[in-house]
Parts: structure tokens; C-alpha cells; sequence
């Protein structure tokens, strides 16, 4: 990495990533919160609409009001269950809530509803590749339930935040929305790997959240958060050797909101840490924030100060005790693990890894997947997928699900190029009027008058005008120089305003330059 | 026989947000003690063999299916609040405390 561009640049403290891991052996933990997607809170019937007018979906149990009782949803003790089985988790025999008492006015009862000594899955890993192909298994610690806080919005004072704010304003419809929030164990023996290591743990984690169609699984809107916490030891040679370093001071860095965020918290971290490290300076066991504007963390609440939960079992709710029964129905539920439907994928449609490793990143594997169900080849799919459409996408900065354009669509354009009615420029062509809200390829093709000029008669004349103005290349093709032609395509392509079949024009070229 | 010390009470207090005074503390110190050991008499009327519960029926799996209730109106739930504005809860500033 460039100390000289890019967010660290202007971090000013930092050491670089790269002389902080010549010195130092990086150890993380993550802990990711998903948002279920379950139509009701997690302890009273309020639904869990997003976007609904403030405090509109509270009632006694999720403002916390004197004498009201919380009951678990089934769906989300489900979801839990599922995906605790997705990670490889073992489920508990019994499982309990706990109270976590801190007082902030994002949840109303002065505690939150969490899990701590029994959380529902626990002992669990999730195995996952790198950019490069490298496999690796992060352990997973615990995946408990617990209840989402309210949201709180600071008034006045410094632009937002905390410090210095003159009030808050709290909406209490997120308050009690179910959450699971999965734990790893300490990640360790990732050396310069770990940035990328902590986003591609979170990017498989949410695959299988997406997979199980248990939460939006949106990052940007929140609906998945991350929160890694981070620290260096000494580096010495040796796996071994190494492992048995004690571990460093960690701080914990939050509002890690997106796969590129979390990348450049890690390494972010990496250089503070190990610049007080080298100047014999100590690590504060804090909580840090993450500014997306800066590249930078600062800290946010000391730890020691702050972390005394004082946690202990909820009274008001009775114990899960899953049934092997329930839980193998459950079991029965879970969908082809991510990993292994990319392989089966890539096998049937003889992607290469580079194009297959397209199609992921670009999250458009189900598109393909649909496309190709409609009829087109997998090649096909994918170039309109990764390609054409992808950019459409980002220049209007949309998921590229939402594009008007549907793999019913792609599949008819595939068709009307394989059958000869349209060329590759003019499918193009075909749909952009498409995406432009024009109709399917079919339609818009027929609109826009667009058909390969498949009458020869019109084709000679293009040729042979084509050859005429360019004697030069008519003569070397004449003599034999049969690379030359490719002008002449050229020349005819434009007179025919693309909607001639090159293939046949070069045919055309060929058969007449020789005469 | 456990001992509340000033400097347990202290941190109590400081959890909890509440401002003691060095009276209070001695006097709560005092007072907390009290109650801890009366409630320590529990442990005498087991043994080991006694396993720790957090819920005194045998109940468990009591679950709600995942159907909408009816919520509050806005204005009921801003009824209580101290202060509100927008149709939110209005509170003081917090200084430093995000959790
Ligand atoms: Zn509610």
C-alpha cells in the first residue's frame, strides 16, 4: 500500500500495513449482528416494517413499560437454530436468556435482551475462499439471540455527534427487532492476510444469511454489522512459537458497514497499533469508531470503564430447550451451502475461475443461474450479466436486481442472437432500449426497425463499394491476404449501420476480392 | 458473611448513575451488607447437590408464532415521555456513553 494516496494517507500516526506486519502478528476477532427478517419483534408482536413513521410499530413490551412480558417468536428461535446449523454449530441441549444491563436510551428497559452463559448454538466454523483460492476455516464461537436498540438521532451541538449533541431524538420501531449475533474465536496465524481474511469471513457469513433467506442480509442498510476487534503481538518465527505469544491489548472497532470498510478498518488498526507499539507506547482496550470519510478509527468509551454488563438469566422468559426432533426438521430446511453451490455451478457451466470469481463478486450467480434456467447458454449469461449490465448498474447505482432488465430478458436476446435475427452490436442495441424501460429485446428491436440485413443483394453492393474504395486492400486480399478483409468488414458494418452479420459480410469480402 | 466495601457501592453507584456522597456510601455499604448476608442464608438450606435455577417452574419452549399485533397509537406511546418532538422521544444529551 502507497503511504502517499489513498484514506491511510492522511492517518498521520499510522505505521504502514507493511512494516506493521514485519514487526507484529495481527490477531481479530469478529462479531457480526444480522438482522432477521422475521415479520414481528423478537419479544411482542410489533411488526418490524422498515421505513415506518417513527415510534408507530411499540407497544408496553418493546418501550419497556412496568408489568409487561416479553415471549420469544418461534420464527426467530428458528432462524437461530438454522443458522447455527449452517456454521456447523452445536445447538444447546438448553438454552437461556440473560439481561445485559447498560444504561442508554437505546432500549428503554435500562437492559437488553441477550444470551450470554447459554447461548442457543455454539462451536461452530464456517470454511470459505480467498481472492487467490486459498481455503480457510474461521471457528466460530457462539451465535446467540438477542434484541435489536432503538435508533437515535443527535440534535445539535458538533454535526451529529455524540459529544457535545444538545438532545436525541429516539425512535423506538427498531427496539426489540431480532438479532443473532454471531462470535468468532480469535483469528490468528493470517499474518498480512488478516484485512482480507476479516472481509471475506463476513462476505461468506452473509452469503449464508442470504442463502438461508433469513435476513435482508443488506449491509448498507444495517440490516448486517460488523464490529472487530483487533490485536498485535510480537512477530517471531515459528507457527508454533508464534501461537504461544500472548495476545496484545485489542481495541474493538465499530460502524464497520461495508466488505471494503471492514478491509480497511483491519489494516487501519493494524498501523495505529503498531505505531504505539514501536514507540513503547501502550494499546488502550477501548472501543474505537470507524470514519468511512477518513480511513481513520477514534476512540469512542474506554472499555474497562464502560463493559459491566452484569449480566444475568431473564426471568420473564422460560428456557429453549430444542427437541432432536425440531432440530432435524430444521436441519431438513437448510439450503445447498454457498460454497458448494459455486462449485456445482462452475462445473455445469465450464466457467474458468477468473470468470466464476466475476460472477460472485458481482453477486450475480442467481441472475445467471435464472438466465440460464430461461434458456440461454451459460456463456451468454454471463457476458450480458458481468458486463453490459453490471455497468449499467453502477453508472445508475442500483443493485443490479433492480435494473429492468430480467434473466427472461437476457435469455430472449441470447436467442435472437443465436438465431441469427440480431448481431452482438445490435443486441446491445436491443437492450439498451430495455433498460431504458422500452420493452423486452424483442419488442424494442422491432421498434427500433433493428434486423441483420440478411440480403445478400444489399451485402454485394456494400462490398463491392467498400472494395472499390479501398484498391489497395482489395489487392491484397486478391493476393492472398486474407487478414486484410477485416477493413473491408469494417467499412460494410458501418454502411450498414451494424446490422449486417459480419460473419456472412467476410464471406461476401472474401468470395468477390478474389474475383 | 460477604463485606460491601465504599469502594464496591462506589461502583454501583457509578453503574447506575447515581451520585453518592461519602455519608451515602458508608451508610449504603453498611446497609447492602446487611442484605446480602440475609439473603446468603439460602446457601445454607442447600448443598452441591442442589443444582442452581434461574426459572422456578418447569416450563420451557413458550413461544408466540411470528403474527403482527396491534401496536401502540404514537401519541399513546409518547404519552409518558418526559419530553418528545417529531414524534420521537426527545432525551438529554448523552456525553461519550454510546454502548
Ligand atoms: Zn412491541
Amino acid at each position: 500500500m502507497s503511504e502517499m494516496s489513498g484514506p491511510t494517507a492522511r492517518a498521520g500516526h499510522a505505521m504502514s500495513f507493511e512494516a506493521a506486519m514485519e514487526r507484529f502478528d495481527p490477531v481479530f476477532g469478529i462479531e457480526v449482528h444480522v438482522e432477521l427478517n422475521t415479520a414481528t419483534k423478537m419479544f411482542c408482536g410489533c411488526a418490524t416494517a422498515f421505513g415506518a413513521p417513527p415510534n408507530t410499530q411499540v407497544c408496553p413490551v418493546c418501550l419497556g413499560l412496568p408489568g409487561a412480558m416479553p415471549t420469544a417468536n418461534v420464527e426467530a428461535v428458528e432462524s437461530a437454530i438454522r443458522l447455527g446449523l449452517a456454521l456447523n454449530c452445536s445447538i444447546a441441549a438448553s438454552s437461556r436468556f440473560a439481561r445485559k444491563n447498560y444504561f442508554y436510551p437505546d432500549l428503554a428497559k435500562d437492559y437488553q435482551i441477550s444470551q450470554y452463559d447459554e447461548p442457543i448454538n455454539y462451536d461452530g466454523h464456517l470454511t470459505f475462499e480467498l481472492d487467490d483460492g486459498t481455503s480457510v476455516r474461521v471457528e466460530i464461537e457462539r451465535a446467540h439471540m438477542e434484541e435489536d436498540a432503538a435508533k437515535l438521532t443527535h440534535v445539535g451541538g458538533a454535526a451529529g455527534r455524540i459529544h457535545g449533541a444538545a438532545y436525541s431524538l429516539v425512535d423506538y420501531n427498531r427496539a426489540g427487532v431480532p438479532l443473532i449475533e454471531i462470535v468468532t474465536k480469535p483469528v490468528q496465524g493470517m499474518g498480512s492476510r488478516a484485512p482480507e481474511v476479516a472481509r471475506a469471513y463476513v462476505a461468506a457469513l452473509r452469503d449464508v444469511v442470504r442463502a438461508l433467506e433469513i435476513s435482508d442480509a443488506r449491509m448498507d442498510q444495517g440490516s448486517i454489522r460488523a464490529d472487530v476487534n483487533l490485536s498485535l503481538r510480537p512477530r517471531v518465527d515459528g507457527e508454533d512459537a508464534q501461537r504461544a505469544v500472548p495476545l496484545g491489548k485489542r481495541t474493538e472497532t465499530k460502524n464497520v458497514n461495508s466488505l471494503r470498510t471492514i478491509e480497511l478498518a483491519v489494516r487501519y488498526e493494524c498501523g495505529r497499533q503498531a505505531a504505539l507499539l514501536a514507540a513503547g507506547r501502550p494499546v488502550v482496550q477501548e472501543t474505537r469508531h470507524f470514519h468511512e470519510d477518513t480511513g481513520r478509527t477514534t476512540p469512542g468509551r474506554s472499555k474497562e470503564e464502560a463493559e459491566d454488563y452484569r449480566y444475568f438469566p431473564e426471568p420473564d422468559l422460560l428456557p429453549v430447550v430444542p427437541s432432536r426432533d425440531w432440530v432435524e426438521k430444521l436441519r431438513a430446511t437448510l439450503p445447498e451451502p454457498p460454497a458448494e453451490r459455486r462449485r456445482r455451478l462452475q462445473r455445469e457451466w465450464g466457467f474458468t475461475d477468473l470468470e466464476m470469481r466475476d460472477a460472485v463478486r458481482g453477486g450475480v450467480l442467481t441472475l445467471i443461474e435464472e438466465t440460464v434456467a430461461a434458456g440461454a447458454p451459460p456463456a451468454g449469461a454471463r457476458k450480458w450479466w458481468t458486463g453490459e449490465l453490471m455497468r449499467a448498474a453502477n453508472d445508475a447505482g442500483v443493485d443490479i436486481a433492480q435494473l429492468p432488465v430480467t434473466p427472461a430478458h437476457v435469455a430472449e436476446l441470447e436467442g435472437l442472437i443465436a438465431g441469427g435475427a440480431l448481431t452482438d452490436k445490435l443486441a446491445r442495441q436491443a437492450l439498451a432500449g430495455t433498460l431504458a424501460g422500452e420493452g423486452s429485446p424483442a419488442d424494442v428491436a422491432q421498434a427500433r426497425g433493428l434486423a441483420v440485413v440478411s440480403d445478400d443483394g444489399a451485402l454485394v453492393a456494400a462490398v463491392d463499394a467498400a472494395l472499390a474504395a479501398n484498391p489497395d486492400v482489395a489487392r491484397k486480399i486478391r493476393g492472398g491476404k486474407i487478414a486484410a478483409a477485416g477493413a473491408i468488414v469494417g467499412a460494410v458494418m458501418k454502411a450498414t449501420r451494424g446490422q449486417a452479420d459480419a460473419a456472412r459480410v467476410r464471406e461476401l469480402i472474401l468470395g468477390r476480392g478474389g474475383e | 458473611m460477604s463485606a460491601i466495601t465504599r469502594e464496591d457501592v462506589a461502583r454501583l453507584g457509578a453503574l447506575a448513575r447515581i451520585h453518592l456522597t461519602d455519608g451515602e456510601l458508608d451508610v449504603l455499604a453498611g446497609q447492602l451488607t446487611a442484605i446480602v448476608d440475609a439473603v446468603a442464608v439460602v446457601s445454607s438450606a442447600v448443598d452441591d447437590s442442589t443444582p442452581a435455577t434461574s426459572h422456578p417452574i418447569p416450563l420451557t419452549n413458550v413461544f408466540r408464532p411470528d403474527t403482527v399485533t396491534a401496536s401502540l397509537s404514537r401519541a399513546e406511546a409518547l404519552s409518558s415521555a418526559p419530553a418528545d418532538q417529531d414524534g420521537q422521544f426527545r432525551v438529554p444529551q448523552i456525553l461519550g456513553e454510546e454502548p
